[in-house]
This record gives structure tokens, C-alpha cells and sequence, in this order.
């Protein structure tokens, strides 16, 4: 009775996330019917038979290997979703131009090849940056300056995904809870109970003493969503291997967010270590900005501490690869695919681990800025 | 010959990750000799520090890609 009842909400929520994409995605066919594609070679023969087969010509040609440019590529965010030869899934993109917002799907762009004109301008994909060009193909650099790109991504799709996952997982647990109220936990609790145990024994009682209720919720939110987004990032295929939390933008918004918190709950002794240390006046010149630098210094560190460590596991498992590709024989495979497991098993160590590092110091931090206890110079208060 | 010196200067950054989480090892492996029953708690510990060494020497690779690319 109870898988049924999974399973239907499972359904349930594909079905949600499928219309999710499919009404992102009609909203950009919709406006076909205004924009079409310039093929490139267009201005060189009008025929698009020809115009296709060269266009095939350049595929089918291999230029020599470069793996750097394969691992970027990889790394990187894109347009597009690549599935595999020469199938992409193109995702929206979403334009805000000074004219108005524009939205097509960016298999228009033909993977760079043809420009689109939409409704108010002309566009190209270079390195996936959206430009504007003039009629004669040149890039217009004064009007790009004017557009924001606000598509949906493969790094957005993929935090999609995860969001999904995660409330997929969090509803069911929560309503399982209630539904079992006062009984033993049962199937899916199971799991993730001790996780949250763990969280709140390991990571939040430690550090945050008495008052540790209050933050519970943003710290298991930043736990797991930092791990299920590195697990679906290790992922080889769709929908997994987009690599978002090697992504220095998300780990800026995810170090940003834990700054706001620490600071807004900054009690009187934490301000007054920043601003007036208790050390001799004479030090304070020195004393202040090192302090602020502290300040910037702890979050600064939690965001390239992720973003640094998803993205080297990414390079080493595409460099372990592509070593196939640049040895080209079919010998070195075996022990090329031997390593990448054993890189991979160590990711998903890492996986939780950078995880449980970035909950554990936010954790810290938000202690230091909560914290009441005095130490060695709170002369003051102990005379009351 | 060729390379950058991007990619000595990782090096030079995972030398002194790998001296650092030796260290920490090694001293986790003495601690764990000399009590064996605080095993558990020494590995937690040991764990969290070799993930902020390596966090710092991660830094180092990050400025080298970014003079890299």
C-alpha cells in the first residue's frame, strides 16, 4: 500500500518536472513562428542541401584531439544539453534586452553555426556567450553589453532536477512522520533520520550549544542540497554530469547566503570583537581591518573550497578519459576505466565530505556570531 | 619543452598538500597506537582537517588555472 503510494508520487512529480520543462520549452516554440535562423553560409550558396552537407563536412572531420578544450567544455555551463554524437537537447534561452525579453530554444544556434533574429535582434552563441551581430555577421559589441542572459542552462535544469529530488524525498519523509506519528520509523524515515541525527548531533549541537533548533533548517537544506548536487554531478549521463557546484556562481550565491545569516545574527560580543578588539587602542589601525578581512575571509574560503574541489575531481576524471583519446589505441582503456572508478569512488567520498565541511563550518561561524560565552575579558560581566 | 609555469606552480601546491595530509595522518595513526578506543574520534577529526588543508592547497591549483586559461 505504502509503495504504491510512493510510486504514484514519484509519477506525480516527473510529471510535474516534465511540465515544468515542457511549458519553459512551449513558451519557446511559440515564438518560432517570429524569429528564424540565418544559416552561415548562406551569403556563399543559396542552395541548403549544399548548405547542409558542408556544415556535415565539418563535423565529420576530426581535428586532432585537445583535451583542454574537451575538460572546459565539459566543466562549463552551455546552452544546450549534450546527450551524446551530435544529440543535444536544447534548452531556452531566455533573454532580457533592452527592447524586451526574448525567448527561443538554442538549437536555433545550431551549435554556433547559424545566427537567430528574434523580435528585436539578431543573435550569436560564441563560447556560449550570447551576442549580438549586425546584418553583415559582425558582432555588435555595444548592443551585447545591453542584454542579460537569464536562459535556463544546464546548470539550471540540473538544480531543477535536484530541487525536485530533494522536496520528492523531504514531503514524503515529513508526511510519513506524521502519518506514523508515535510509531517506530519505517522504510524511507529509515535512511534519512540518522542523517539527520548526524546533522544536528555532529555538526549543529556542537557548535551552536543551546540554541541550535532555530538553525536546523538552513543547515540540513545547505547539506543536502550541497550533497545530492555533487552526487548528480558524478552522474555520467543525463540527467546527471552537469557540473553545478563546480560552478563558481553557485557556490558564490551558497558563500554569500551563509554571510547574510552569520552577520544578521551577530550578537553584541561579535561586533565587538570586529569593531573594538580587546586589545591595546594603540593596535586598533591594525586590528580593525584585519578583523574585516576575517570576516570576508571565512565565507571567501568556503566558496572556493567547493567550487575547487568538485571541479578538480570533474578534471581528473575527464583527464584520466581523454588519456584514451590522446594515446588512441583501445589498449589503455582498461586501466584508464580502472582509475576513473577508483577516482570516482573517491569523489563520492568527497562528495559528502565537502558536504558535511561546508554545513560544519557555516555551523562555526554561525556559533562565533551566536555564541555568549566569555572567555578572558569579559570584566565587565563578571561583576554582576 | 613544453608546459607552463601555471602547471609547476600546482605542483608546488600539491606538494605541500600531500606534506600537509601526511602529517595529519601520521599523527592521527600515532594517536590511534597510543588509544585505541578514541579511534573513532581521531578519524572524525583527522578527516576534517585534511579536507581543510586540501581546500587550501585547492586555492593554489584554482590561481593556476586561472593563469593558466
Amino acid at each position: 500500500m505504502r509503495k504504491r503510494g510512493f510510486f504514484i508520487k514519484k509519477t506525480k512529480s516527473i510529471l510535474l518536472f516534465s511540465a515544468v520543462f515542457c511549458i519553459t520549452m512551449a513558451n519557446v516554440y511559440a515564438n518560432e513562428s517570429v524569429g528564424h535562423e540565418n544559416h552561415a553560409s548562406e551569403s556563399k550558396d543559396t542552395v541548403s542541401a549544399v548548405a547542409d552537407s558542408t556544415h556535415a563536412i565539418k563535423h565529420g572531420e576530426e581535428e586532432s584531439f585537445n583535451p583542454g578544450e574537451m575538460i572546459l567544455h565539459h566543466i562549463g555551463d552551455a546552452h544546450e544539453w549534450h546527450l551524446w554524437g551530435h544529440t543535444s537537447i536544447g534548452l531556452p534561452v531566455i533573454l532580457y534586452t533592452d527592447k524586451g525579453i526574448e525567448t527561443f530554444s538554442s538549437s536555433k544556434f545550431h551549435h554556433g553555426d547559424s545566427t537567430y533574429t528574434g523580435k528585436h535582434y539578431t543573435y550569436s552563441i560564441e563560447h556560449e556567450h550570447i551576442k549580438v551581430v549586425n546584418a553583415d555577421g559582425s558582432i555588435n559589441e555595444e548592443a551585447s553589453k545591453n542584454i542579460t542572459d537569464l536562459s535556463i542552462t544546464r546548470n539550471v535544469a540540473s538544480m531543477f532536477l535536484s530541487i525536485t529530488i530533494l522536496l520528492l524525498i523531504f514531503t514524503s519523509v515529513a508526511k510519513a512522520y506524521k502519518k506514523r506519528e508515535g510509531k517506530a520509523p519505517k522504510g524511507f524515515q529509515s535512511l534519512i533520520e540518522p542523517i539527520i541525527i548526524f546533522v544536528r548531533d555532529e555538526i549543529a549541537k556542537p557548535n551552536l550549544g543551546y540554541k541550535y533548533a532555530r538553525f536546523m533548517p538552513f543547515l540540513l537544506t545547505i547539506f543536502f542540497f550541497i550533497w545530492v548536487n555533487n552526487l548528480i554531478g558524478l552522474v555520467p549521463f543525463f540527467p546527471g554530469g552537469a557540473n553545478l557546484t563546480g560552478n563558481i556562481a553557485f557556490t558564490l550565491v551558497m558563500g554569500v547566503i551563509t554571510f547574510i545569516v552569520t552577520n544578521v545574527n551577530g550578537n553584541k560580543t561579535y561586533w565587538q570583537h570586529v569593531y573594538a578588539p580587546h586589545v591595546p587602542k594603540a593596535l586598533w589601525p591594525i586590528m580593525i581591518p584585519v578583523e574585516i578581512i576575517g570576516l570576508l575571509a571565512k565565507p571567501f574560503a568556503l566558496i572556493v573550497r567547493l567550487f575547487a574541489n568538485i571541479t578538480a575531481g570533474h578534471i581528473i576524471v575527464l583527464s584520466l578519459i581523454s588519456l584514451i583519446f590522446i594515446f588512441k589505441s583501445l589498449a589503455i582503456a582498461p586501466v584508464s576505466v580502472a582509475f576513473v572508478i577508483f577516482m570516482d569512488v573517491l569523489e563520492l567520498l568527497v562528495a559528502f565530505l565537502q558536504a558535511f565541511i561546508f554545513t560544519m563550518l557555516t555551523a562555526l561561524f554561525i556559533g562565533t556570531a551566536i555564541s555568549e560565552e566569555h572567555g578572558d575579558h569579559s570584566h565587565s560581566e563578571e561583576h554582576h | 619543452m613544453t608546459g607552463s609555469i601555471a602547471a609547476i606552480g600546482a605542483g608546488l601546491a600539491v606538494i605541500g598538500a600531500g606534506l600537509g595530509i601526511g602529517r595529519i595522518g601520521g599523527s592521527a595513526m600515532e594517536g590511534i597506537a597510543r588509544q585505541p578506543e578514541a579511534a573513532s574520534k581521531i578519524q572524525t577529526a583527522m578527516i576534517i582537517a585534511a579536507a581543510l588543508v586540501e581546500g587550501v592547497a585547492l586555492f593554489g591549483v584554482v590561481v593556476a588555472l586561472l593563469g593558466n586559461g
